[in-house]
Protein backbone atom coordinates (compact mmCIF):
# COMPACT_ATOMS: atom_id res chain seq x y z
CA UNK A 1 0.00 0.00 0.00
CA UNK A 2 1.63 3.31 -1.18
CA UNK A 3 1.36 6.51 0.63
CA UNK A 4 -0.23 9.63 -1.09
CA UNK A 5 0.69 12.98 -1.35
CA UNK A 6 -2.05 14.56 0.38
CA UNK A 7 -2.26 18.13 -1.58
CA UNK A 8 -2.25 16.67 -4.90
CA UNK A 9 -1.15 18.86 -8.07
CA UNK A 10 -3.74 20.55 -10.17
CA UNK A 11 -3.67 19.62 -13.14
CA UNK A 12 -2.70 21.84 -15.97
CA UNK A 13 -2.22 24.58 -12.97
CA UNK A 14 -5.79 25.66 -12.24
CA UNK A 15 -6.23 28.31 -9.81
CA UNK A 16 -5.87 26.91 -6.39
CA UNK A 17 -8.74 27.38 -3.69
CA UNK A 18 -7.40 28.98 -0.72
CA UNK A 19 -7.15 25.94 1.18
CA UNK A 20 -5.64 23.45 -0.43
CA UNK A 21 -7.94 20.35 -0.75
CA UNK A 22 -6.93 16.68 1.03
CA UNK A 23 -7.83 13.59 -0.60
CA UNK A 24 -10.15 11.17 0.94
CA UNK A 25 -9.45 8.77 -1.62
CA UNK A 26 -7.09 8.13 -4.80
CA UNK A 27 -7.64 5.97 -7.63
CA UNK A 28 -4.69 4.61 -8.84
CA UNK A 29 -4.75 3.11 -12.12
CA UNK A 30 -7.56 1.67 -12.08
CA UNK A 31 -8.97 -1.43 -14.67
CA UNK A 32 -12.43 -2.94 -14.68
CA UNK A 33 -13.55 -6.05 -16.51
CA UNK A 34 -16.79 -7.99 -16.99
CA UNK A 35 -15.59 -11.13 -18.24
CA UNK A 36 -13.69 -10.06 -21.48
CA UNK A 37 -15.08 -6.11 -21.43
CA UNK A 38 -12.28 -4.17 -19.86
CA UNK A 39 -15.32 -1.37 -18.37
CA UNK A 40 -12.65 0.69 -17.42
CA UNK A 41 -9.32 1.75 -18.97
CA UNK A 42 -6.50 3.21 -16.25
CA UNK A 43 -7.97 5.45 -14.58
CA UNK A 44 -6.25 7.73 -11.97
CA UNK A 45 -7.68 10.54 -9.88
CA UNK A 46 -8.09 11.39 -6.41
CA UNK A 47 -11.46 12.82 -4.59
CA UNK A 48 -11.26 15.33 -2.44
CA UNK A 49 -12.14 15.28 1.03
CA UNK A 50 -15.68 17.04 1.94
CA UNK A 51 -16.05 18.21 -1.40
CA UNK A 52 -18.38 16.92 -4.87
CA UNK A 53 -17.00 14.92 -7.05
CA UNK A 54 -19.28 14.68 -10.20
CA UNK A 55 -18.72 12.02 -12.99
CA UNK A 56 -19.78 13.11 -16.50
CA UNK A 57 -19.63 11.41 -19.74
CA UNK A 58 -21.65 9.80 -22.53
CA UNK A 59 -24.34 6.39 -21.57
CA UNK A 60 -22.21 3.70 -21.77
CA UNK A 61 -18.77 4.87 -20.64
CA UNK A 62 -18.26 3.61 -17.37
CA UNK A 63 -19.25 5.92 -14.97
CA UNK A 64 -21.34 3.53 -12.56
CA UNK A 65 -19.03 1.14 -13.38
CA UNK A 66 -16.71 3.26 -12.10
CA UNK A 67 -18.73 4.38 -9.01
CA UNK A 68 -19.43 0.68 -7.95
CA UNK A 69 -16.03 -0.21 -7.58
CA UNK A 70 -16.16 2.21 -4.56
CA UNK A 71 -17.99 0.09 -2.60
CA UNK A 72 -17.22 -3.44 -3.77
CA UNK A 73 -20.70 -3.87 -5.11
CA UNK A 74 -19.24 -5.77 -7.77
CA UNK A 75 -18.33 -8.56 -5.70
CA UNK A 76 -22.25 -9.60 -5.68
CA UNK A 77 -21.58 -10.54 -9.28
CA UNK A 78 -19.61 -13.41 -10.91
CA UNK A 79 -17.00 -12.95 -13.68
CA UNK A 80 -16.24 -9.74 -12.72
CA UNK A 81 -12.22 -8.13 -11.88
CA UNK A 82 -10.88 -5.08 -10.48
CA UNK A 83 -7.09 -4.39 -11.42
CA UNK A 84 -5.53 -1.12 -9.91
CA UNK A 85 -6.22 0.53 -6.97
CA UNK A 86 -8.48 2.93 -4.62
CA UNK A 87 -6.54 3.99 -1.78
CA UNK A 88 -9.04 5.09 1.17
CA UNK A 89 -7.55 7.85 3.21
CA UNK A 90 -6.41 8.42 6.23
CA UNK A 91 -6.45 4.55 6.73
CA UNK A 92 -4.01 4.04 3.52
CA UNK A 93 -5.32 0.67 2.64
CA UNK A 94 -6.46 -0.43 -1.10
CA UNK A 95 -9.97 -1.22 -0.37
CA UNK A 96 -10.07 -3.47 -3.95
CA UNK A 97 -7.70 -5.71 -2.32
CA UNK A 98 -8.23 -9.32 -2.38
CA UNK A 99 -8.31 -9.36 1.29
CA UNK A 100 -10.29 -6.33 2.41
CA UNK A 101 -13.83 -7.81 3.28
CA UNK A 102 -16.19 -5.54 0.88
CA UNK A 103 -18.37 -5.58 3.84
CA UNK A 104 -16.22 -3.61 6.04
CA UNK A 105 -16.05 -1.30 3.05
CA UNK A 106 -19.57 -0.69 2.73
CA UNK A 107 -19.72 -0.27 6.01
CA UNK A 108 -17.53 3.31 5.58
CA UNK A 109 -18.65 4.04 2.11
CA UNK A 110 -22.64 4.17 1.61
CA UNK A 111 -24.90 4.25 -1.87
CA UNK A 112 -27.83 5.94 -2.96
CA UNK A 113 -28.71 4.49 -6.26
CA UNK A 114 -30.61 5.65 -9.51
CA UNK A 115 -33.92 4.29 -8.83
CA UNK A 116 -35.71 4.56 -5.47
CA UNK A 117 -34.88 1.61 -3.67
CA UNK A 118 -36.68 1.30 -0.02
CA UNK A 119 -37.32 -2.02 1.52
CA UNK A 120 -40.46 -3.75 2.20
CA UNK A 121 -40.35 -2.28 5.83
CA UNK A 122 -41.55 1.16 7.52
CA UNK A 123 -40.12 4.25 7.53
CA UNK A 124 -38.38 4.25 10.47
CA UNK A 125 -37.34 0.58 9.82
CA UNK A 126 -36.12 1.72 6.56
CA UNK A 127 -33.53 4.18 8.27
CA UNK A 128 -32.65 1.81 11.40
CA UNK A 129 -31.58 -1.07 8.72
CA UNK A 130 -28.18 -0.08 8.55
CA UNK A 131 -27.47 0.39 11.94
CA UNK A 132 -29.41 -2.72 12.92
CA UNK A 133 -26.77 -4.59 10.10
CA UNK A 134 -24.26 -2.75 12.69
CA UNK A 135 -25.73 -4.32 15.45
CA UNK A 136 -27.43 -1.62 17.10
CA UNK A 137 -30.52 -2.78 19.32
CA UNK A 138 -30.45 0.08 21.86
CA UNK A 139 -33.94 1.97 20.93
CA UNK A 140 -33.16 5.26 22.21
CA UNK A 141 -29.90 4.80 19.99
CA UNK A 142 -32.06 4.27 17.11
CA UNK A 143 -34.90 6.68 17.66
CA UNK A 144 -32.25 9.54 17.67
CA UNK A 145 -30.17 8.22 14.82
CA UNK A 146 -33.14 8.09 12.52
CA UNK A 147 -34.46 11.06 13.58
CA UNK A 148 -30.76 12.83 12.57
CA UNK A 149 -30.61 11.27 9.79
CA UNK A 150 -34.79 12.08 8.49
CA UNK A 151 -33.41 15.29 9.24
CA UNK A 152 -29.98 15.46 7.40
CA UNK A 153 -31.77 14.27 4.02
CA UNK A 154 -34.46 17.14 4.92
CA UNK A 155 -37.57 14.64 5.28
CA UNK A 156 -38.30 15.36 8.89
CA UNK A 157 -40.98 17.21 9.11
CA UNK A 158 -43.17 15.75 5.96
CA UNK A 159 -42.69 12.23 7.97
CA UNK A 160 -42.29 12.45 11.39
CA UNK A 161 -45.81 11.31 12.41
CA UNK A 162 -46.14 8.65 10.00
CA UNK A 163 -42.98 6.92 10.52
CA UNK A 164 -44.43 3.14 11.07
CA UNK A 165 -46.08 3.65 7.38
CA UNK A 166 -44.68 2.00 4.99
CA UNK A 167 -42.18 3.27 2.95
CA UNK A 168 -43.67 2.73 -0.20
CA UNK A 169 -46.38 4.95 0.25
CA UNK A 170 -44.01 8.11 -0.17
CA UNK A 171 -43.55 9.61 -3.04
CA UNK A 172 -41.14 9.06 -5.42
CA UNK A 173 -38.96 12.22 -4.53
CA UNK A 174 -39.35 10.81 -0.52
CA UNK A 175 -38.47 8.32 -1.34
CA UNK A 176 -35.02 9.45 -2.67
CA UNK A 177 -34.61 10.98 0.36
CA UNK A 178 -35.62 8.16 2.60
CA UNK A 179 -32.64 6.39 0.62
CA UNK A 180 -30.58 9.19 1.70
CA UNK A 181 -31.43 9.54 5.32
CA UNK A 182 -31.01 5.75 4.64
CA UNK A 183 -27.27 6.30 4.14
CA UNK A 184 -26.62 8.99 6.21
CA UNK A 185 -27.79 7.09 9.10
CA UNK A 186 -24.99 5.03 9.42
CA UNK A 187 -22.17 7.68 9.18
CA UNK A 188 -20.60 7.01 6.00
CA UNK A 189 -17.10 8.76 5.25
CA UNK A 190 -17.79 8.66 1.26
CA UNK A 191 -21.38 9.09 -0.40
CA UNK A 192 -22.01 7.72 -3.93
CA UNK A 193 -24.40 8.85 -5.69
CA UNK A 194 -25.53 7.09 -9.40
CA UNK A 195 -28.01 9.48 -10.85
CA UNK A 196 -30.05 10.28 -8.09
CA UNK A 197 -32.36 12.54 -9.89
CA UNK A 198 -32.76 10.88 -12.59
CA UNK A 199 -35.96 9.05 -11.91
CA UNK A 200 -37.19 12.57 -10.49
CA UNK A 201 -39.18 15.87 -11.10
CA UNK A 202 -37.69 19.54 -11.27
CA UNK A 203 -38.84 19.86 -7.82
CA UNK A 204 -37.92 16.80 -6.58
CA UNK A 205 -34.69 17.22 -8.06
CA UNK A 206 -33.80 20.57 -6.73
CA UNK A 207 -34.41 19.36 -3.01
CA UNK A 208 -31.92 16.73 -3.81
CA UNK A 209 -29.46 19.29 -5.20
CA UNK A 210 -29.89 21.31 -2.40
CA UNK A 211 -28.97 18.57 -0.21
CA UNK A 212 -26.28 17.23 -1.61
CA UNK A 213 -24.44 20.62 -1.43
CA UNK A 214 -25.22 20.90 2.78
CA UNK A 215 -24.30 17.05 2.96
CA UNK A 216 -20.70 18.13 1.72
CA UNK A 217 -19.66 19.74 5.35
CA UNK A 218 -20.14 15.81 6.46
CA UNK A 219 -18.78 13.31 4.08
CA UNK A 220 -17.17 12.85 0.94
CA UNK A 221 -19.37 12.92 -1.97
CA UNK A 222 -19.00 11.32 -5.69
CA UNK A 223 -21.93 11.65 -7.94
CA UNK A 224 -22.80 10.27 -11.37
CA UNK A 225 -25.02 12.76 -13.45
CA UNK A 226 -26.81 12.80 -17.19
CA UNK A 227 -27.32 16.25 -16.28
CA UNK A 228 -24.81 18.63 -17.24
CA UNK A 229 -26.30 21.69 -15.54
CA UNK A 230 -26.26 19.25 -12.35
CA UNK A 231 -22.37 18.73 -12.60
CA UNK A 232 -22.06 22.43 -12.81
CA UNK A 233 -24.28 23.48 -9.86
CA UNK A 234 -23.44 20.68 -7.03
CA UNK A 235 -19.72 20.10 -7.91
CA UNK A 236 -16.71 21.35 -6.97
CA UNK A 237 -14.69 18.71 -8.96
CA UNK A 238 -15.60 17.18 -12.08
CA UNK A 239 -14.28 13.90 -14.29
CA UNK A 240 -14.96 13.68 -18.11
CA UNK A 241 -15.17 10.00 -19.13
CA UNK A 242 -15.28 8.21 -22.30
CA UNK A 243 -15.60 4.81 -23.75
CA UNK A 244 -14.26 3.70 -20.34
CA UNK A 245 -11.10 6.43 -20.57
CA UNK A 246 -10.70 9.21 -17.90
CA UNK A 247 -10.76 12.19 -20.78
CA UNK A 248 -10.00 14.81 -17.63
CA UNK A 249 -10.35 16.04 -14.60
CA UNK A 250 -10.33 19.21 -13.11
CA UNK A 251 -12.55 21.55 -10.97
CA UNK A 252 -15.95 22.11 -12.20
CA UNK A 253 -15.30 25.63 -12.99
CA UNK A 254 -12.29 24.95 -15.14
CA UNK A 255 -14.29 21.82 -16.92
CA UNK A 256 -17.07 23.87 -17.88
CA UNK A 257 -15.35 27.24 -18.62
CA UNK A 258 -11.87 26.29 -19.93
CA UNK A 259 -11.43 22.90 -20.22
CA UNK A 260 -8.11 21.37 -22.02
CA UNK A 261 -9.10 18.82 -24.29
CA UNK A 262 -11.29 19.57 -27.43
CA UNK A 263 -13.29 16.18 -26.93
CA UNK A 264 -14.18 17.44 -23.11
CA UNK A 265 -15.28 21.00 -24.54
CA UNK A 266 -17.22 19.10 -27.44
CA UNK A 267 -19.23 16.76 -25.02
CA UNK A 268 -19.83 19.88 -22.04
CA UNK A 269 -21.28 22.00 -25.01
CA UNK A 270 -23.58 19.79 -26.90
CA UNK A 271 -21.42 19.35 -30.11
CA UNK A 272 -20.52 15.98 -29.13
CA UNK A 273 -20.91 12.51 -31.51
CA UNK B 1 -59.73 2.94 -30.46
CA UNK B 2 -58.50 -0.34 -32.08
CA UNK B 3 -59.15 1.71 -35.61
CA UNK B 4 -57.19 5.04 -35.16
CA UNK B 5 -54.07 2.86 -33.67
CA UNK B 6 -54.31 0.43 -36.76
CA UNK B 7 -54.43 3.60 -38.97
CA UNK B 8 -51.37 5.14 -36.52
CA UNK B 9 -49.27 1.63 -36.78
CA UNK B 10 -49.70 1.18 -41.04
CA UNK B 11 -49.01 4.67 -41.64
CA UNK B 12 -45.60 4.04 -40.45
CA UNK B 13 -45.18 1.45 -42.67
CA UNK B 14 -46.48 3.34 -46.10
CA UNK B 15 -44.29 5.63 -48.58
CA UNK B 16 -45.37 9.25 -48.41
CA UNK B 17 -48.43 10.03 -50.45
CA UNK B 18 -49.75 6.63 -50.00
CA UNK B 19 -53.31 7.08 -48.83
CA UNK B 20 -53.86 4.97 -44.99
CA UNK B 21 -55.66 1.96 -45.44
CA UNK B 22 -58.83 1.03 -43.56
CA UNK B 23 -58.11 -2.57 -41.48
CA UNK B 24 -62.14 -3.22 -41.19
CA UNK B 25 -61.25 -6.51 -40.04
CA UNK B 26 -59.14 -6.01 -37.59
CA UNK B 27 -61.67 -4.16 -34.73
CA UNK B 28 -63.29 -7.93 -35.72
CA UNK B 29 -60.18 -10.10 -35.17
CA UNK B 30 -59.96 -8.15 -31.30
CA UNK B 31 -63.44 -8.88 -30.92
CA UNK B 32 -63.03 -12.74 -31.42
CA UNK B 33 -59.79 -12.92 -29.20
CA UNK B 34 -61.94 -10.74 -26.54
CA UNK B 35 -65.11 -13.57 -26.94
CA UNK B 36 -62.94 -16.76 -26.86
CA UNK B 37 -60.45 -15.52 -23.54
CA UNK B 38 -63.82 -14.50 -21.93
CA UNK B 39 -65.27 -17.72 -23.21
CA UNK B 40 -62.48 -19.71 -21.23
CA UNK B 41 -62.72 -17.63 -18.22
CA UNK B 42 -66.31 -18.24 -17.69
CA UNK B 43 -65.58 -22.35 -17.85
CA UNK B 44 -63.47 -22.14 -15.08
CA UNK B 45 -66.33 -20.12 -13.53
CA UNK B 46 -69.49 -22.77 -14.28
CA UNK B 47 -66.71 -25.43 -13.07
CA UNK B 48 -66.26 -23.45 -9.70
CA UNK B 49 -70.35 -22.85 -9.50
CA UNK B 50 -71.60 -26.31 -10.51
CA UNK B 51 -69.16 -28.56 -8.27
CA UNK B 52 -70.58 -26.25 -5.27
CA UNK B 53 -74.38 -26.52 -6.67
CA UNK B 54 -73.39 -30.27 -6.75
CA UNK B 55 -72.13 -30.72 -3.46
CA UNK B 56 -75.18 -28.82 -1.36
CA UNK B 57 -77.64 -30.47 -3.55
CA UNK B 58 -76.39 -34.07 -2.91
CA UNK B 59 -75.74 -32.91 0.77
CA UNK B 60 -79.43 -31.53 1.28
CA UNK B 61 -80.36 -34.91 0.61
CA UNK B 62 -77.69 -36.05 3.24
CA UNK B 63 -79.23 -33.15 5.47
CA UNK B 64 -82.81 -34.94 5.63
CA UNK B 65 -81.80 -38.13 7.87
CA UNK B 66 -79.26 -36.71 9.61
CA UNK B 67 -78.97 -33.08 11.19
CA UNK B 68 -76.52 -30.79 10.32
CA UNK B 69 -75.37 -30.27 14.30
CA UNK B 70 -75.11 -34.10 15.06
CA UNK B 71 -73.16 -33.91 11.93
CA UNK B 72 -70.78 -31.08 12.85
CA UNK B 73 -70.27 -32.11 16.70
CA UNK B 74 -70.41 -36.02 16.16
CA UNK B 75 -67.15 -37.50 17.92
CA UNK B 76 -68.23 -41.25 15.90
CA UNK B 77 -68.42 -41.60 12.62
CA UNK B 78 -69.13 -45.42 11.60
CA UNK B 79 -71.11 -45.25 8.08
CA UNK B 80 -70.66 -48.76 7.00
CA UNK B 81 -72.45 -50.13 10.57
CA UNK B 82 -75.06 -51.15 10.98
CA UNK B 83 -75.94 -49.35 13.34
CA UNK B 84 -74.32 -45.89 11.55
CA UNK B 85 -72.97 -42.80 13.08
CA UNK B 86 -72.20 -39.36 11.00
CA UNK B 87 -70.33 -37.52 13.54
CA UNK B 88 -67.37 -35.47 11.33
CA UNK B 89 -64.89 -34.44 13.55
CA UNK B 90 -63.08 -37.72 13.28
CA UNK B 91 -62.46 -36.99 10.01
CA UNK B 92 -61.79 -33.40 10.18
CA UNK B 93 -59.45 -33.95 13.18
CA UNK B 94 -57.71 -36.62 10.78
CA UNK B 95 -57.01 -34.38 7.86
CA UNK B 96 -56.29 -31.45 9.83
CA UNK B 97 -53.31 -33.65 11.98
CA UNK B 98 -52.07 -34.87 8.79
CA UNK B 99 -52.11 -31.13 7.39
CA UNK B 100 -50.18 -30.10 10.19
CA UNK B 101 -46.94 -32.47 9.98
CA UNK B 102 -47.21 -32.17 6.19
CA UNK B 103 -46.71 -28.07 6.57
CA UNK B 104 -44.00 -28.22 9.79
CA UNK B 105 -42.08 -30.03 7.41
CA UNK B 106 -42.89 -28.65 4.22
CA UNK B 107 -42.79 -25.03 4.78
CA UNK B 108 -39.51 -24.88 6.90
CA UNK B 109 -37.84 -27.36 4.29
CA UNK B 110 -39.17 -25.47 1.15
CA UNK B 111 -38.50 -21.99 2.27
CA UNK B 112 -34.69 -22.88 3.44
CA UNK B 113 -34.33 -24.51 -0.58
CA UNK B 114 -35.87 -21.49 -1.97
CA UNK B 115 -33.97 -19.07 -0.60
CA UNK B 116 -30.45 -21.39 -0.86
CA UNK B 117 -31.82 -21.53 -4.69
CA UNK B 118 -32.61 -17.67 -5.36
CA UNK B 119 -29.70 -16.31 -2.94
CA UNK B 120 -26.79 -18.62 -2.44
CA UNK B 121 -26.92 -21.36 -5.27
CA UNK B 122 -24.84 -20.81 -7.93
CA UNK B 123 -26.51 -20.96 -11.58
CA UNK B 124 -25.43 -24.29 -12.32
CA UNK B 125 -26.84 -25.66 -8.73
CA UNK B 126 -30.28 -24.13 -9.43
CA UNK B 127 -30.06 -25.34 -13.58
CA UNK B 128 -30.29 -29.12 -11.90
CA UNK B 129 -31.94 -28.65 -8.41
CA UNK B 130 -35.29 -27.10 -10.32
CA UNK B 131 -35.94 -29.02 -12.48
CA UNK B 132 -35.38 -32.21 -10.05
CA UNK B 133 -37.79 -30.70 -7.45
CA UNK B 134 -40.53 -30.28 -10.13
CA UNK B 135 -39.73 -33.94 -11.24
CA UNK B 136 -40.79 -35.08 -7.70
CA UNK B 137 -44.30 -32.82 -8.23
CA UNK B 138 -44.45 -35.40 -10.88
CA UNK B 139 -44.03 -38.83 -8.85
CA UNK B 140 -47.89 -40.57 -8.18
CA UNK B 141 -49.22 -40.17 -4.69
CA UNK B 142 -49.50 -43.73 -4.49
CA UNK B 143 -45.69 -44.61 -5.32
CA UNK B 144 -45.61 -41.74 -2.09
CA UNK B 145 -48.51 -43.84 -0.19
CA UNK B 146 -46.29 -46.97 0.17
CA UNK B 147 -43.27 -45.34 0.92
CA UNK B 148 -44.67 -43.74 3.94
CA UNK B 149 -46.38 -47.40 4.46
CA UNK B 150 -43.63 -49.46 3.89
CA UNK B 151 -40.21 -47.26 4.39
CA UNK B 152 -41.19 -44.50 6.69
CA UNK B 153 -43.05 -46.44 9.28
CA UNK B 154 -40.54 -49.06 9.31
CA UNK B 155 -38.11 -46.57 9.77
CA UNK B 156 -39.59 -44.82 12.60
CA UNK B 157 -40.36 -48.25 14.52
CA UNK B 158 -36.98 -49.70 14.44
CA UNK B 159 -35.49 -46.14 15.19
CA UNK B 160 -36.94 -43.64 17.84
CA UNK B 161 -40.69 -44.88 17.88
CA UNK B 162 -40.76 -49.04 18.48
CA UNK B 163 -44.48 -48.87 19.42
CA UNK B 164 -45.54 -46.94 16.21
CA UNK B 165 -48.72 -48.40 14.92
CA UNK B 166 -48.73 -49.83 11.43
CA UNK B 167 -51.12 -47.26 10.58
CA UNK B 168 -50.39 -44.27 11.44
CA UNK B 169 -50.88 -40.49 10.60
CA UNK B 170 -47.38 -39.00 11.53
CA UNK B 171 -45.72 -41.48 8.25
CA UNK B 172 -48.46 -40.22 6.53
CA UNK B 173 -48.28 -36.30 7.18
CA UNK B 174 -44.28 -36.52 7.12
CA UNK B 175 -44.42 -38.19 3.28
CA UNK B 176 -47.46 -35.67 2.58
CA UNK B 177 -44.97 -32.66 3.79
CA UNK B 178 -42.10 -34.27 1.39
CA UNK B 179 -44.26 -34.07 -1.53
CA UNK B 180 -45.08 -30.60 -0.90
CA UNK B 181 -41.59 -29.40 -0.26
CA UNK B 182 -41.41 -28.60 -4.15
CA UNK B 183 -44.59 -26.83 -4.22
CA UNK B 184 -43.56 -24.47 -1.70
CA UNK B 185 -39.23 -24.40 -2.82
CA UNK B 186 -40.71 -23.96 -6.81
CA UNK B 187 -43.12 -21.39 -6.43
CA UNK B 188 -41.43 -19.12 -3.63
CA UNK B 189 -38.00 -18.61 -5.23
CA UNK B 190 -40.02 -18.08 -8.20
CA UNK B 191 -41.26 -15.16 -6.04
CA UNK B 192 -38.05 -14.19 -4.35
CA UNK B 193 -36.43 -14.13 -7.66
CA UNK B 194 -38.80 -11.78 -9.10
CA UNK B 195 -37.98 -8.88 -6.06
CA UNK B 196 -35.90 -6.73 -7.95
CA UNK B 197 -31.75 -6.88 -7.47
CA UNK B 198 -31.75 -3.02 -6.82
CA UNK B 199 -33.42 -3.69 -3.38
CA UNK B 200 -30.87 -6.62 -2.55
CA UNK B 201 -28.02 -4.05 -3.92
CA UNK B 202 -29.63 -1.48 -1.18
CA UNK B 203 -28.97 -4.07 1.50
CA UNK B 204 -25.59 -4.50 0.38
CA UNK B 205 -24.77 -1.44 0.28
CA UNK B 206 -25.36 -0.79 3.91
CA UNK B 207 -22.80 -3.47 4.65
CA UNK B 208 -25.25 -6.52 5.30
CA UNK B 209 -24.31 -10.48 4.71
CA UNK B 210 -26.16 -12.47 2.34
CA UNK B 211 -27.95 -14.31 4.77
CA UNK B 212 -29.44 -11.29 6.61
CA UNK B 213 -30.51 -9.72 2.81
CA UNK B 214 -31.92 -13.11 2.17
CA UNK B 215 -33.96 -13.40 5.05
CA UNK B 216 -34.56 -9.60 6.09
CA UNK B 217 -34.54 -7.45 2.54
CA UNK B 218 -35.73 -10.88 0.33
CA UNK B 219 -38.30 -12.60 2.15
CA UNK B 220 -40.56 -9.73 2.80
CA UNK B 221 -40.15 -8.48 -0.65
CA UNK B 222 -41.32 -12.00 -1.44
CA UNK B 223 -43.83 -12.64 1.07
CA UNK B 224 -46.91 -12.33 -0.66
CA UNK B 225 -45.74 -14.82 -3.28
CA UNK B 226 -44.55 -16.89 -0.36
CA UNK B 227 -47.71 -17.29 1.24
CA UNK B 228 -49.66 -17.89 -1.66
CA UNK B 229 -47.28 -20.86 -1.89
CA UNK B 230 -47.80 -22.35 1.93
CA UNK B 231 -51.80 -22.11 1.16
CA UNK B 232 -51.71 -24.07 -2.05
CA UNK B 233 -49.33 -26.48 -0.42
CA UNK B 234 -52.11 -26.33 2.15
CA UNK B 235 -54.88 -26.84 -0.03
CA UNK B 236 -52.93 -30.25 -1.80
CA UNK B 237 -52.02 -31.84 2.00
CA UNK B 238 -55.57 -31.33 2.94
CA UNK B 239 -57.00 -32.75 -0.43
CA UNK B 240 -54.35 -35.26 -0.58
CA UNK B 241 -55.89 -38.92 -0.67
CA UNK B 242 -53.65 -41.58 -1.89
CA UNK B 243 -51.25 -41.47 0.69
CA UNK B 244 -53.55 -41.00 3.75
CA UNK B 245 -55.70 -43.49 2.69
CA UNK B 246 -52.54 -46.44 2.57
CA UNK B 247 -50.37 -45.45 5.45
CA UNK B 248 -52.79 -44.13 8.11
CA UNK B 249 -54.88 -46.71 7.59
CA UNK B 250 -58.94 -45.79 7.03
CA UNK B 251 -60.27 -46.12 10.34
CA UNK B 252 -62.22 -42.79 11.64
CA UNK B 253 -60.58 -42.45 15.05
CA UNK B 254 -61.23 -38.67 16.16
CA UNK B 255 -57.78 -37.99 17.74
CA UNK B 256 -55.01 -35.63 17.20
CA UNK B 257 -52.70 -37.98 17.47
CA UNK B 258 -50.18 -38.66 15.01
CA UNK B 259 -48.72 -41.77 16.29
CA UNK B 260 -52.79 -43.04 15.71
CA UNK B 261 -53.96 -44.23 12.45
CA UNK B 262 -57.05 -42.31 11.24
CA UNK B 263 -59.02 -41.82 7.83
CA UNK B 264 -59.28 -37.98 6.62
CA UNK B 265 -62.22 -36.13 4.86
CA UNK B 266 -60.52 -37.46 0.74
CA UNK B 267 -59.58 -41.12 2.00
CA UNK B 268 -63.21 -41.97 3.32
CA UNK B 269 -64.68 -39.76 0.02
CA UNK B 270 -61.96 -42.17 -2.21
CA UNK B 271 -63.16 -45.18 0.31
CA UNK B 272 -67.08 -44.88 -0.37
CA UNK B 273 -66.76 -44.41 -4.09
CA UNK B 274 -64.41 -47.09 -4.77
CA UNK B 275 -67.85 -49.14 -3.86
CA UNK B 276 -68.29 -49.77 -0.35
CA UNK B 277 -71.60 -48.32 0.19
CA UNK B 278 -74.26 -48.62 -2.47
CA UNK B 279 -75.25 -45.51 -4.51
CA UNK B 280 -78.26 -43.54 -3.34
CA UNK B 281 -77.85 -44.74 0.83
CA UNK B 282 -77.25 -42.48 3.41
CA UNK B 283 -73.76 -43.41 3.79
CA UNK B 284 -72.98 -42.52 0.04
CA UNK B 285 -74.40 -39.28 0.15
CA UNK B 286 -72.32 -38.51 3.24
CA UNK B 287 -69.60 -38.15 1.21
CA UNK B 288 -71.12 -34.73 -0.56
CA UNK B 289 -71.11 -33.14 2.79
CA UNK B 290 -67.59 -34.34 3.25
CA UNK B 291 -66.72 -32.77 -0.01
CA UNK B 292 -68.86 -29.52 1.12
CA UNK B 293 -66.50 -29.39 4.63
CA UNK B 294 -63.70 -30.12 2.02
CA UNK B 295 -64.54 -27.08 -0.02
CA UNK B 296 -65.62 -24.60 3.05
CA UNK B 297 -61.79 -26.16 4.88
CA UNK B 298 -60.11 -24.71 1.36
CA UNK B 299 -62.29 -21.73 1.29
CA UNK B 300 -60.96 -20.58 4.96
CA UNK B 301 -57.74 -21.49 3.87
CA UNK B 302 -57.75 -19.18 1.05
CA UNK B 303 -59.47 -16.15 2.80
CA UNK B 304 -56.57 -16.77 5.82
CA UNK B 305 -53.98 -16.25 2.37
CA UNK B 306 -55.91 -12.99 1.29
CA UNK B 307 -55.70 -12.01 4.75
CA UNK B 308 -52.39 -12.27 5.58
CA UNK B 309 -51.39 -10.85 1.96
CA UNK B 310 -53.16 -8.03 2.54
CA UNK B 311 -51.45 -8.07 6.35
CA UNK B 312 -47.63 -8.15 4.86
CA UNK B 313 -48.56 -6.86 1.70
CA UNK B 314 -45.56 -5.01 -0.48
CA UNK B 315 -45.23 -3.69 -3.99
CA UNK B 316 -43.33 -5.42 -6.18
N1 LIG C 1 -23.23 -6.28 -15.80
C1 LIG C 1 -22.55 -5.99 -16.93
N2 LIG C 1 -22.05 -6.98 -17.69
C2 LIG C 1 -21.36 -6.70 -18.82
N3 LIG C 1 -21.12 -5.47 -19.26
C3 LIG C 1 -21.60 -4.44 -18.55
C4 LIG C 1 -22.35 -4.64 -17.35
N4 LIG C 1 -22.72 -3.45 -16.86
C5 LIG C 1 -22.22 -2.54 -17.71
N5 LIG C 1 -21.55 -3.12 -18.73
C6 LIG C 1 -20.85 -2.44 -19.83
O1 LIG C 1 -19.84 -1.61 -19.29
C7 LIG C 1 -19.81 -0.37 -19.93
C8 LIG C 1 -20.01 0.73 -18.93
O2 LIG C 1 -21.32 0.65 -18.39
P1 LIG C 1 -21.83 1.63 -17.24
O3 LIG C 1 -23.15 1.11 -16.78
O4 LIG C 1 -20.78 1.79 -16.24
O5 LIG C 1 -22.05 2.98 -18.06
P2 LIG C 1 -22.62 4.38 -17.56
O6 LIG C 1 -21.60 5.38 -17.91
O7 LIG C 1 -23.04 4.30 -16.15
O8 LIG C 1 -23.87 4.53 -18.52
P3 LIG C 1 -25.27 5.25 -18.21
O9 LIG C 1 -25.01 6.69 -18.26
O10 LIG C 1 -26.14 4.78 -19.33
O11 LIG C 1 -25.73 4.77 -16.88
C9 LIG C 1 -20.87 -0.42 -21.01
O12 LIG C 1 -20.25 -0.74 -22.23
C10 LIG C 1 -21.78 -1.52 -20.59
O13 LIG C 1 -22.33 -2.16 -21.70
MG1 LIG D 1 -25.00 4.36 -15.16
Amino acid sequence: MVTETSSPVFPGGATEPVVPPVAKAQVHDLNFFYGELRALKGISIPIYKHLVTALIGPSGCGKSTFLRCFNRMHDLYPNTRYDGRIVLMPDNVNILHREVDPIEVRMRIGMVFQKPNPFPKSIFENVAYGLRVRGIRNRAVLTDKVEEALRGAALWDEVKDRLAELAFNLSGGQQQRLCIARALATDPEILLFDEPTSALDPIATASIEELIADLRSKVTILIVTHNMQQAARVSDYTAYMYLGELIEFDRTQTIFVKPKKKQTEDYITGRFG
Amino acid sequence: MSQSNSLAVSSGHLAPGTALRRAPFRHLKEKLIEFVLLGAALVAVFTTIAITVVLVYESLGFFEFVSLWDFLTGTVWTPLFAEPNYGVLPLISGTLTVTAIALAVAVPMGTTIAIYLSEFAPHSVREVVKPLLELIQAVPTIVFGYFALLFVTPLLQDTIMPGLAGFNMLAAGLVIGIATVPTIASLSEDAMRAVPMSVREGAYALGAHKLGVAWKIVMPSAISGVIAAYVLAAARAIGETMIVAIAAGQNAVFTFNPTEGAATLTAFIAQVSLGDLPHGSVGYRSIFACGLVLLVMTLVLNVIGHVLRRRYREAY
